[in-house]
């Protein structure tokens, strides 16, 4: 009972995770440009398959995670730079359906340059599982959990901490004003692209050894994000960790008591009552403002 | 001459703003800019930051054509705006928003002018770990002067600080207007209290529908008649 309860647990904060990375991304594009970018799980897709080829040519695997996290940056600052900025007078609806359609263009290209087969990487320090009360534990989910936790912590240091990062976070609150003080606006909405793509790539290559990876692996990994994302509150970074959290061990009780195949419906059915009752998700913004 | 702005026109969409102003500021000057609501007062001095693009025109400062440049080169020129309604950023605390006015002189240590802005400001130093968006319109409108004054601007562009404020506190952010001059700041000052803007610049413009009408010392204009029916209530 306690011990396939705990497997729930581990399994759903594994996945839930990189729901967390990837709600992570979607919240900080957001926060800069408005934009909900439909291009994140596509991150996570270039990330995972980029290593897998690399590792694949014979590269050592920390120099093609890293190489792999590189390339899916030069994709986010394309997608903003060829796709998104150009259209930067146009309305959020607009830019949004260009990420939608960027998405399926990658995903287009994805196929072409791979296959459309799954393909899966070693898991980065065997597959012998730790037991913990009956439950089993592998490694590679305490590698998927650990990344997440220093991702998170590093993230949490350069918005806190940082000049450049209070920059970011100024120009979400007010971009008339940070120009006002020298912040070059349009190179925070390029940052915010690749930190985003950063993310997405780390949670892809982490997950990858766990649940494979293919051309379409973005699709759902991107939507679970998203939802992970306003769950918490859109464009809050806590919010988005926490939504990403209770989706994913929310869809492995599902997946464990009932059936695997309500787990999607779970995750989305949580989100409907959330956002019925808390329409600006569980960490929404509070009205400390005056004016 | 710091700012020279020569027949500069602006518009929003089809609409044209600014009908080729001329306007001159010298070192030193405290220079008012007044006129009634919708007259372009806030299109020039956006214009001159930069957040607003000139149709035509040229604005020099310093002996440069910066018509075209980047509102965020501005600030590392030495153009600070303190917008119309503050706007500061809400959620940050008071000196990271002041911490971010020194965003282009990263690399410097900002401790020395925070302690001038405390200084300036004693209430900012009392609130300096609150959100700024918990702050008082007054205590706001301070932020914004100060958080201005961190990128060590040579000309400072104030639009309207007195919007909104109770009497006492317009009295006390013209009291640091004077003080900011005494120091040799450089100011351009937007202001509809026409009276208590006229009574502190050395010289003023009146502005009317996009063009300049009026240019002469601050004394004078107070005294105009036009201004005074216009503009005084008197």
């Amino acid at each position: 009972m306690l011990a396939s309860f705990l497997q729930f647990v581990f399994s759903g904060i594994t996945v839930g995770s990189i729901y967390a990375l990837c709600g992570l991304g979607f919240s900080i594009i957001f926060n800069a440009s408005h934009v909900i970018n439909f291009a994140q799980g596509e991150f996570i897709m270039i990330g995972g398959m980029a290593t897998v080829s690399l590792v694949a040519l014979g590269v050592p695997l920390p120099v093609a995670i890293l190489l792999a996290i590189l390339a899916t940056m030069l994709v986010g600052f394309a997608l903003e730079k060829f796709a998104v900025e150009p259209a930067r007078k146009a309305s959020v609806t607009t830019l949004i359906i260009i990420t939608i359609g960027a998405s399926i263009f990658l995903r287009g290209i994805a196929q072409e340059l791979w296959d459309k087969n799954f393909h899966k990487l070693p898991p980065f320090s065997g597959d012998q599982p730790f037991l913990i009360a009956g439950a089993s534990l592998m490694p590679q989910s305490l590698w998927v959990i650990g990344v997440t936790v220093v991702v998170i912590v590093g993230l949490g240091w350069f918005f806190n901490r940082t000049l450049e990062g209070k920059a970011m976070l100024a120009t979400s609150f007010n971009t008339l004003a940070a120009q006002l003080v020298g912040v070059n606006t349009k190179k925070v909405l390029l940052m915010s692209f690749g930190l985003s793509a950063m993310l997405g790539a780390i949670g892809g290559i982490v997950i990858t050894p766990i649940t494979f990876t293919n051309y379409e692996t973005g699709i759902m990994l991107g939507l679970k994000g998203f939802s992970a994302a306003v769950l918490g509150g859109l464009g809050n970074g806590m919010g988005a960790v926490v939504g990403g959290l209770i989706v994913g061990i929310a869809e492995a009780m599902a997946a464990g008591y009932f059936s695997s195949a309500y787990k999607d419906a779970v995750a989305f059915i949580i989100i409907l009552f959330v956002l019925f009752f808390m329409p600006s998700g569980l960490f929404g913004k509070s009205g400390t403002e005056r004016v | 001459m710091m700012l020279e702005v020569r027949k500069l026109t602006s518009h929003y969409g089809r609409i044209q703003a600014l009908k080729g102003i001329d306007v001159i500021i010298e070192e030193g000057e405290l220079v008012a800019l007044v006129g009634a609501n919708g007259a372009g007062k806030t299109t020039l001095l956006r214009t001159v930051s930069g957040v607003q693009p000139a149709s035509a025109g040229a604005i020099w400062f310093d002996g440069r054509d910066i018509t075209r440049m980047a509102a965020d080169k501005r600030v590392a020129a030495g153009i600070a705006q303190v917008p119309e309604g503050r706007q500061v950023f809400g959620p940050l605390s008071v000196e990271d928003n002041l911490r971010l006015g020194a965003y282009r002189r990263k690399g410097e240590n900002p401790a020395g002018d925070l302690e001038r802005i405390y200084t300036l400001f004693p209430i900012l130093k009392e609130k300096r770990n609150q959100a700024a968006g918990t702050l008082s319109g007054g205590q706001q409108q301070m932020l914004a002067i100060g958080r201005a004054l961190m990128s060590h601007p040579r000309l400072l562009l104030l639009d309207e600080p007195s919007m909104g404020l109770a009497p006492l506190l317009v009295a006390e952010i013209f009291k640091t207007i004077q003080e900011l001059k005494k120091l040799g700041t450089t100011i351009f000052l937007i202001e509809q209290n026409a009276t208590a803007a006229l009574s502190v610049a050395d010289r003023g413009y009146v502005l009317e529908t996009g063009a300049v009408v009026l240019a002469d010392s601050g004394k004078a204009l107070l005294t105009n008649e036009q201004v005074k029916q216009a503009y005084l209530g008197m």
